[in-house]
């Protein structure tokens, strides 16, 4: 019969799931936790495991007597109900035996947590800042700052219907262009915080993830032991492109660390340098073509012409073919209560001035306006 | 033909259901309109609410009528109490929310910014200017906030607003006393006595209002304080308001002489509302104008 | 006990005809069936929704939404199937039993019940009414976090007074309900000998009562931060987004033990009856079922341990938390006992009922897990947690769900369903709603976010098998319908007892029960109570 049969491999699903769970062979098919790479993301990982292998075995125990009244206690087996329904002991044991294993998982748990909350003693800070939808990080001590969004490729294949295979790219949406880089055996602190709504800050190898909160910064620290990448998302929903933020951190020995940041101080100096600069239409368009596909095109679109009731148009746009001081002030003081941030403190007056330009330009908005970057100065 | 049916009563099919359903439905919609700047908003929203009053007098006068009827048998009151009672729960935890919201930003989110416990480096990095006060006049990011200088002082209309609450709420309990006696006459006078109060506490909270907006530039976007003041005022005031028109109908019902020492739920469920007002009233006055 | 009730029948129901029946209906059955349909269609509407997340979610790239749309999707799916067709259906199986169950003739305010079902029809329209508006349908989550929710355009007017209006409807429906446990009562019929529904049923109508104000306060505030400049959740102005998420929860967790509770207060009428046993202490499990709603208050911030709460916080929230594990598992332990030794059969209501006991349970533990908040760190905002909830919702509360319509609908109608499909049914759901569910366990601990429509190739076997369960189960309600279709159009006579181990007053009436269900008090003797 098709009923029995059914039964049957239910039965079977059943035993083999809960026979293979937890078992650590399937850690490998990555059907589990990750143990991660630092002291804490094992401890975490261990705790993990030993609460699943406690309800695991409470499982099996509460289902083995189920299914045994089941089979045993049926009526076409003869079975005659019996007229008990109470029974004191029996219901204080099951009260109580509970609340004791309940004590025992909360012990190690409180002491994981309180480490994990210790954040004192750090040799470096790094700040994380979530934006819509990109990650910014400001490396405090040494003076320099970038932002980090989805890389090229991905942000190719990933448009709808793109008809492109994902297959193609290993790091499919867990790549970026500009990777964070740790020294490992290092102790840092990581502060998240976000400029316009809640994102997640989320490396499964470091055992934790925290939220980003505009106005608050939330305190975090790690210490990475093993060199490598290692690749994460954002783990709270912040909008359109929520799937579309990950996060790569690169953890390289204390001396290629280094030698990254002295390049990237130099890259920040000529950077400022910009700013003074004057620029040709051509080069101008150049620059702000850039600058728009990686800032501006996630809402407004490649093609300027954004989402209907979402994020406006600004081909034909009223303010990008409008007045230019309106033109200015959006972009750099954004519009409050709106998905339209600040881009005065995000980028710089050379990268500000050729977005504009690039706005006012492209896709038929020839209004012929070259802006500068003392334009931008003055308008701050 | 309502059916009383030995010791139930159940009342016959009724379209008020149905109106006051229409009737919210249209007025959502209007509202909504309203704040998405569409033109017609504040017409339909006009329609709906209209809808709802005429629900409510409708449904309302329907249950007079089989009240005076003599339908309500003791089992239909108990019903009634349950009901408000547990509409008055209900209310309660709506305010629930906003005392929450305002414990909530005077002992965790203000001292936060400002640096305490958790929030050091929050306010070290981010808001470093700001430390905490409250009245909260200077907020974390002051531009486009309302800055006022001074807040309501407890000790003023607030003080007499809550004297005059309070009196009300005696008063409404000599209006019961007089019902139980039987004395139409004095229920109907200390009722009248609560209506008035009762309107002019509405009166002067508006009075009060004008002076915070005019004199104060203390507003709804006054930051947080502005946030939780008139949040929690604004919703206290539209319950004193629709708690005294509750209580005119009342009067008016009182004074055709609808109630009996033995029967006037509907007397009592208003005073309870009455007392309901009253307590919030007073957690308004200590946690909102007072510490 | 028959002899009390015998006479009902040749007492007339009058009932009203024509569409006035259902638009002004003061009478708890046809409330009750126009609930239960509405939960129907809804559970379809907020289904299908479901099936464009697994169709985009097949298989990775985004080949059918865009991603905007399909947060839409997941928003309003989760409001639908939470707001629209459990918390509905819950309330109209209330509507339907509990007069019948506690020897009333209807509800105690049947003019209020039938304004708190229609508001739902209004309600739903005026949400779904967004998906047409320019910036479409609210985006931002069941949860509706500032600052992301006001970023929302049209809609978001809608949503907030969407939310507001169900507020209204559900919290008139619990007054409703208490009023009538409390007051309608059948002589003899003392609270220690009501059914375990209704038990469950009050305190679930407490919780709503309790819970909902502070919902429709929460969006109250959402409003006036959007139009009218407060900042609540504003941290310029000194507010914080993270005070909505307390306020949120504080309702929240709550409601999802609203959700839960009547599906438990099902089962527990459904066990004994096939186990031809008494329930397992009745009285513990009373006591639980008011303790797991007394430790729903104190638990809320367990869905925020990553936000950074003080340390005294994030221990304070895990341990309540996992306090609630012990009432919850007095519960289970009871169902267990009432089958030991039983005389059991397997019909239809009985196989949901097994189904909800144990895969509830794999639910609690996962929930019990990431009650761990250092290890919730990891899981949370995964699919994990995704994992979690439905198996707590699907093959549990909407499990119970359909064992209830199973076990009452041939005293409804009068007619018994047809066991086979009902068989068949059961079966199809529950092998693909495991295999619907059970993969995402392993997606979300191998790292996978929610509320994303498209991943890494690392996620994708599991996905396709998660969305193939998904599509299998989709259909498999298709049949459900069939079965209650054809049951209500006719079919074998069912008995007045319908189920030889089934005790309680509801099985005294006739089957279809006269309109006004006790029009005289029945007599309640300790033989018919105690289910
Ligand atoms: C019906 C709905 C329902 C129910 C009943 C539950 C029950 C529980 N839930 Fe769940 N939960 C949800 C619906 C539900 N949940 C939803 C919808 C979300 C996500 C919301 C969102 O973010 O969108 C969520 C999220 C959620 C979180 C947040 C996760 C996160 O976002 O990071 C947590 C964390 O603690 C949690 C915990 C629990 C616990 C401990 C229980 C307990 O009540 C479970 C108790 C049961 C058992 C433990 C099993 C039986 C017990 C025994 C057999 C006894 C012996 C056992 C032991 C001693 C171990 N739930
Ligand atoms: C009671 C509540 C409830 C119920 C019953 C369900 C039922 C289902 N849920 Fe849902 N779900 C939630 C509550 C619920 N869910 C919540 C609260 C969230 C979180 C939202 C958020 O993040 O904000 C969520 C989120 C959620 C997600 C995660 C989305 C994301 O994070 O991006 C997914 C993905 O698989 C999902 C799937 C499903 C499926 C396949 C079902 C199935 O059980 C549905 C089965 C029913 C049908 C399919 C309808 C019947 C059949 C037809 C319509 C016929 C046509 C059929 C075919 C064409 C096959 N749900
Ligand atoms: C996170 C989404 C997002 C990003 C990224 C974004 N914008 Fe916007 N932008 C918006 C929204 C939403 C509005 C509409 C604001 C409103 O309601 O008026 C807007 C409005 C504008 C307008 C006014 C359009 C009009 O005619 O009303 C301009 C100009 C503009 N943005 C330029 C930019 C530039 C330049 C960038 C990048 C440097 C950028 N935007 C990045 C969301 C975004
Ligand atoms: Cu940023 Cu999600
Ligand atoms: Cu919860």
């Amino acid at each position: 019969m098709l009923f029995i049969k059914l039964r049957n491999i239910l039965c079977a699903c059943l035993a083999l799931t809960v026979l293979t769970f937890p078992g650590p062979v399937l850690a490998e098919y990555g059907l589990n936790l990750t143990q991660g790479v630092t002291p804490i993301s094992r401890e975490v990982y261990d705790l993990h495991m030993t609460i699943l292998w406690v309800v695991t075995v409470i499982a099996i125990l509460v289902f083995a007597v189920m299914f045994w009244s089941i089979f045993h206690h049926r009526k076409s087996k003869g079975a005659v109900a019996a007229q008990f329904h109470h029974s004191t002991g029996a219901e204080i044991a099951w009260t109580i035996i509970p609340i004791l294993i309940l004590v025992a998982m909360a012990v190690p748990a409180t002491q994981v947590l309180i480490k994990m909350e210790e954040t004192e003693d750090t040799e470096m800070t790094i700040k994380i800042t979530g934006y819509q939808w990109k990650w910014h990080y400001d490396y405090m001590n040494e003076g320099f700052d970038f932002f980090s969004a989805l890389d090229e490729t991905s942000n190719t294949i990933r448009q709808l219907k793109s008809g492109l295979n994902p297959d193609e790219h290993e790091n499919y949406l867990l790549e970026v262009d500009n990777p964070v880089v740790v020294p490992v055996n290092t102790r840092i602190r990581l502060l998240t915080t976000a400029a316009d709504v809640i994102h997640a800050w989320w490396v499964p190898d470091l055992g934790w993830k925290r939220d980003a909160i505009p106005g608050f910064i939330n305190d975090n620290w790690t210490y990475i032991e093993e060199p490598g990448t290692y690749r994460g998302q954002c783990a709270e929903l912040c909008g359109r492109d929520h799937g579309f933020m990950p996060i790569v951190l690169k953890a390289v020995s204390k001396e290629e660390y280094a030698d990254w940041a002295d390049e990237m101080k130099l890259a920040a100096a000529a950077a400022a340098d910009e700013s003074g600069k004057t620029f040709t239409m051509e080069e101008s368009m150049a620059k702000g073509e850039d600058v728009y596909k990686t800032q501006c095109a996630a809402c407004h679109q490649a093609n300027g012409e954004g989402l209907p009731g979402a994020f406006p148009a600004l081909k034909g746009g009223a303010i990008a073919t409008g007045d230019l001081p309106g033109h200015l002030d959006i972009v750099i003081n954004g519009k409050a209560g709106t998905a339209m941030a600040a881009f005065g403190g995000q980028l710089n007056d050379a990268e500000l001035a050729a977005v504009i330009t690039y706005e006012r330009n492209a896709w038929g908005n020839d209004t012929g306006d070259l802006v500068q970057p003392a334009d931008i100065k003055a308008a701050r | 033909m309502s059916s009383s049916q030995g010791e139930y009563f159940i009342p016959e099919p009724s379209r008020w259901p149905l109106v006051g359903s229409v009737a919210l439905f249209v007025a959502f919609v209007g509202a909504a309109g309203m704040l998405n700047g569409s033109g017609f908003g504040t017409f339909v929203f006009g329609i709906g609410i209209a809808a709802l009053i005429y629900m409510f007098a409708g449904w309302f006068s329907d249950v007079i009528d089989e009240s005076l009827t003599g339908n309500y048998n003791k089992q239909v009151d108990v019903s009634f109490r349950w009901g408000m009672s547990w509409f008055i729960l209900s209310e309660v935890m709506f305010f629930a929310a906003f005392f929450g919201a305002l414990y909530y930003a005077r002992v965790l989110s203000v001292p936060w910014l400002s640096g305490e416990g958790n929030g050091f480096l929050t306010n070290q990095i981010l808001w470093s200017e700001f430390t905490a006060a409250w009245p909260l006049s200077a907020m974390p990011d002051p531009s486009g906030f309302s800055q006022f200088q001074e807040v309501i002082p407890w000790n003023d209309i607030p003080l007499l607003n809550t004297i005059i609450l309070l009196s009300s709420g005696v008063t409404v309990t000599f209006a019961h006393w007089a019902l139980k006696k039987n004395n139409n006459k004095g229920l109907c006078w200390w009722l009248a006595a609560t209506v008035v109060l009762g309107f002019i506490f509405v009166y002067f909270q508006a009075g009060e209002y004008v002076h915070a907006y005019q004199e104060l530039n203390l507003k709804l976007d006054s930051g947080i304080y502005g946030s939780t003041f008139f949040i929690l005022t604004g919703f206290h005031g539209f319950h004193v308001t629709m708690g005294a028109t509750m209580l005119l109908v009342i009067l008016i019902r009182a004074m055709k002489g609808h109630f009996t020492a033995e029967n006037h739920f509907a007397f009592e469920g208003v005073a309870w509302y009455w007392h309901f007002v009253d307590v919030v009233w007073l957690g308004l006055f200590i946690f909102v104008y007072w510490l | 006990m028959s002899e009390a009730v015998a006479h009902h029948d040749d007492l007339h129901d009058h009932k009203p005809t024509g569409i006035g029946r259902w638009l002004f209906s003061t009478n708890h059955k046809d409330i009750g069936t126009m609930y239960l349909v509405f939960a129907l269609i809804m559970f379809f509407v907020g289904g299908a929704m479901a099936m464009i997340i697994r169709a985009e979610l097949f298989q990775p790239g985004l080949q059918y939404v865009d991603p905007l749309f399909f947060n839409s999707m997941t928003t309003m799916h989760a409001l639908i199937m939470i707001f629209g067709a459990v918390m509905p259906a819950g309330v109209g199986l209330a509507n339907w039993l509990i007069p019948m169950m506690i020897g009333a003739p209807d509800m105690a305010l049947p003019r209020m019940n039938n304004m708190s079902f229609w508001i739902l029809p209004f309600a739903f329209a005026m949400l779904l009414s967004t998906l047409f508006m320019s910036g479409g349908a609210p985006n931002g989550g069941w949860t509706m976090y500032p600052p992301l929710v006001t970023q929302l355009n049209d809609a978001f007017p809608f949503l907030i007074f969407t939310v507001h209006f169900l507020g209204i409807s559900s919290i008139m429906g619990a007054i409703n309900i208490i009023a009538t446990v409390f007051n309608m009562r059948a002589p003899g019929m003392s609270f220690m000998k009501l059914p375990l529904f209704v038990w469950t049923w009050i305190i679930t109508a407490f919780l709503l009562i309790a819970s909902l104000p502070v919902l429709a306060g929460a969006v109250t505030m959402l409003l006036t931060d959007k139009y009218f400049g407060t900042s609540f959740f504003d941290a310029a102005g000194g507010g914080d987004p993270v005070m909505f998420q307390h306020i949120f929860w504080f309702f929240g967790h709550p409601e999802v033990y609203i959700l839960i509770l009547p599906a438990f207060g099902i089962v527990s009428q459904i066990i004994p009856t096939f186990a031809r046993k008494p329930l397992f202490g009745y009285e513990s499990m009373v006591y639980a079922t008011a303790s797991i709603a007394f430790l729903s208050f104190f638990v809320w911030a367990h869905h925020m341990f990553t936000v950074g709460m003080p340390l005294a916080g994030e221990l304070f929230f895990m341990y309540a938390t996992m306090s609630i594990a012990v009432p919850t598992g007095v519960k289970i332990f009871n169902w267990v006992a009432t089958m030991w030794k039983g005389s059991m059969t397997f019909e239809t209501p009985m196989l949901f009922a097994i189904a909800f006991v144990m895969l509830f349970s794999i639910g609690g533990f996962t929930g019990l897990m990431m009650a761990i908040t250092p290890v919730d760190f990891q899981y949370h905002d995964t699919y994990f947690i995704v994992a979690h909830f439905h198996y707590v919702l699907v093959p549990g509360a909407v499990f119970a769900l359909f064992a209830a319509i199973y076990y009452w609908l041939p005293k409804w109608t009068g007619h018994m369903y047809d066991e086979k499909l009902g068989k068949l049914h059961f079966w199809l759901s529950v092998i693909s709603v495991n295999v619907l569910f059970f993969p995402q366990h392993f997606i979300g601990l191998a790292g996978m976010p929610r509320r994303i429509p498209d991943y890494n190739m690392q996620f994708a076997e599991w996905n396709m098998i998660s969305s193939l369960g998904g599509f299998v189960f989709g259909l498999s309600q298709l049949l459900f319908v069939w079965v209650v279709i054809k049951c209500i159009r006719g079919g074998e006579k069912a008995s007045d007892q319908v189920w030889e181990g089934a005790h309680g007053l509801e099985w005294t009436l006739s089957s279809p029960p006269p309109f006004h269900s006790f029009t005289t008090p029945p007599r309640v003797t300790d033989a018919v109570a105690h289910s």
